[in-house]
Order: structure tokens, then C-alpha cells, then sequence
């Protein structure tokens, strides 16, 4: 049973980002939208929290914060709503970390 | 007669699209800037990220309000502070901001940087040196 964990919160101002991807099982997905895509930023201390996690991100969420797609963390998928539905479609469950 | 000038200081902490606070601001700073006070803004903790260059909304549907700032030097809005600790913490540098700069009339129109990048210890020295304090 596989989940989609979703965060939409900046890691630098909540602690959605820590608690999903800490309670995350092998197999789970992580989805970063709206200002979760911060998490996603390489040189930012917030990715270190994405390690051993699959990670995907919004990209008009990223090309709406000026965040260009070679300033994120290795191996993070960059999608688009259609992925989005993908993403939901293909995981058992949805979990979203408001 | 004429009332005393007092200094505002508006401070930026929220990130840009996720909430509706830093286009508020951004509206509030440009009314005051209309009373003729002396204004400074300050950007820290997520609020750095409002500053962020390459902004492009048209995938989510919001309007994209980031080259309004580049106007407040205009407004003779010319003291932008930006907080270094919130900058490294998000992996940003001052390349990664918009360059925001305003014209001295007493320089023959000299054009000059309105960002100061400052500790968060500076910012506190400039917050208390504030009249008047504005949050979003």
C-alpha cells in the first residue's frame, strides 16, 4: 500500500516537510506544491530532508518563485498538473500534510 | 502645520504566491510611500524569496507582482534591507534577487542600489531606530 504524501508549506516556516518525509515507509512518493517547492532547492537546508525519499515538484509552482529547475536537489522529478493527477491515480492513498 | 516625518518600517516575512500577505504589503508600502514619511522595508526569514529574480506566474494562474518592487525607487522607497542569515539558510545569494536600485537627485540623477544586505543583529539596530512598525 503506497502513499502520496503532499506539502505545500515552506519548510522554513513549518514542520510539514520534516514530519512527512520522517514518517514516510519504502514506497511512498512525496509531492512538493505551492511553497512546499522550496524543500526542493539544493543549496537550501531544508533538502537535506529529502534524502532516500521520491521526490516530485510543481513546476509552474517552481517558475512562479523565480526557481529554476537546475537549482533542485538530485533526482526530483519536475511535473506538471496532468503528473499531479498521475501521481494521486497511481498511489493507494493521499496524505496531505496541511 | 504640518505633522512631524516619522519612520516606517515595513517588514516582509511570508513568501510570495502561498499567501496573500506580501502583495498586501506591497500595496500598504506603496500607499504610505503616498504620505511623505520615511520609509524602509525589510525582507527576512521566507520574505527574502518576495525578492526572488525570474518570477513567472502564468502557469498557476496568479498575477505576478515581483516586478512592482523594482518601481518603489520611484516612490522614493530606497532603503530595502535583506537579512544575510535568511538568505544562506535558503541557499540564496543577492544574484538571486532582482536588482533594485533608485535615482539620486542630488547626484545628478545617480543611479543607486537600494538593497543593503544586513545581519540579522543590523536589523535589529535599524528596527530600533523604527518610529513606526508594520508586519506581514
Amino acid at each position: 500500500m503506497s502513499m502520496l504524501h503532499l506539502v505545500n508549506k515552506s519548510p522554513y516556516e513549518s514542520n510539514n516537510l520534516s514530519t512527512a518525509s520522517s514518517i514516510m515507509k519504502g514506497g511512498d512518493e512525496l509531492l512538493l506544491i505551492e511553497d512546499g517547492v522550496y524543500g526542493a532547492v539544493k543549496a537550501g537546508k531544508a533538502s537535506a530532508m529529502l534524502e532516500g525519499c521520491t521526490v516530485s515538484v510543481m513546476g509552474p509552482d517552481l517558475a512562479a518563485r523565480g526557481i529554476s529547475e537546475d537549482k533542485l536537489a538530485d533526482g526530483i522529478n519536475v511535473i506538471d498538473y496532468n503528473g499531479f493527477v498521475e501521481l494521486v491515480e497511481k498511489n493507494d492513498k493521499v496524505q496531505s500534510w496541511l | 502645520m504640518a505633522e512631524e516625518t516619522k519612520k516606517f518600517m515595513y517588514i516582509n516575512r511570508k513568501a510570495p504566491y502561498g499567501t496573500i500577505y506580501a502583495w498586501e504589503a506591497l500595496e500598504v508600502v506603496l500607499i504610505g510611500a503616498a504620505f511623505e514619511q520615511d520609509v524602509s522595508v525589510a525582507f527576512m526569514d521566507d520574505g527574502v524569496y518576495q525578492l526572488a529574480k525570474g518570477q513567472d506566474t502564468s502557469g498557476i494562474g496568479m498575477k505576478n507582482f515581483s516586478p512592482t518592487y523594482a518601481a518603489l525607487g520611484d516612490f522614493e522607497i530606497t532603503k530595502i534591507y535583506v537579512e544575510k542569515e535568511s538568505l544562506e539558510e535558503r541557499g540564496l545569494t543577492l544574484d538571486d534577487l532582482q536588482h533594485l536600485v533608485w535615482e539620486d537627485e542630488d547626484e545628478d540623477w545617480a543611479e543607486k542600489d537600494s538593497i543593503r544586505l544586513v545581519s540579522r543583529a543590523e536589523l535589529g539596530d535599524v528596527l530600533a531606530g523604527q518610529d513606526v512598525l508594520f508586519n506581514f
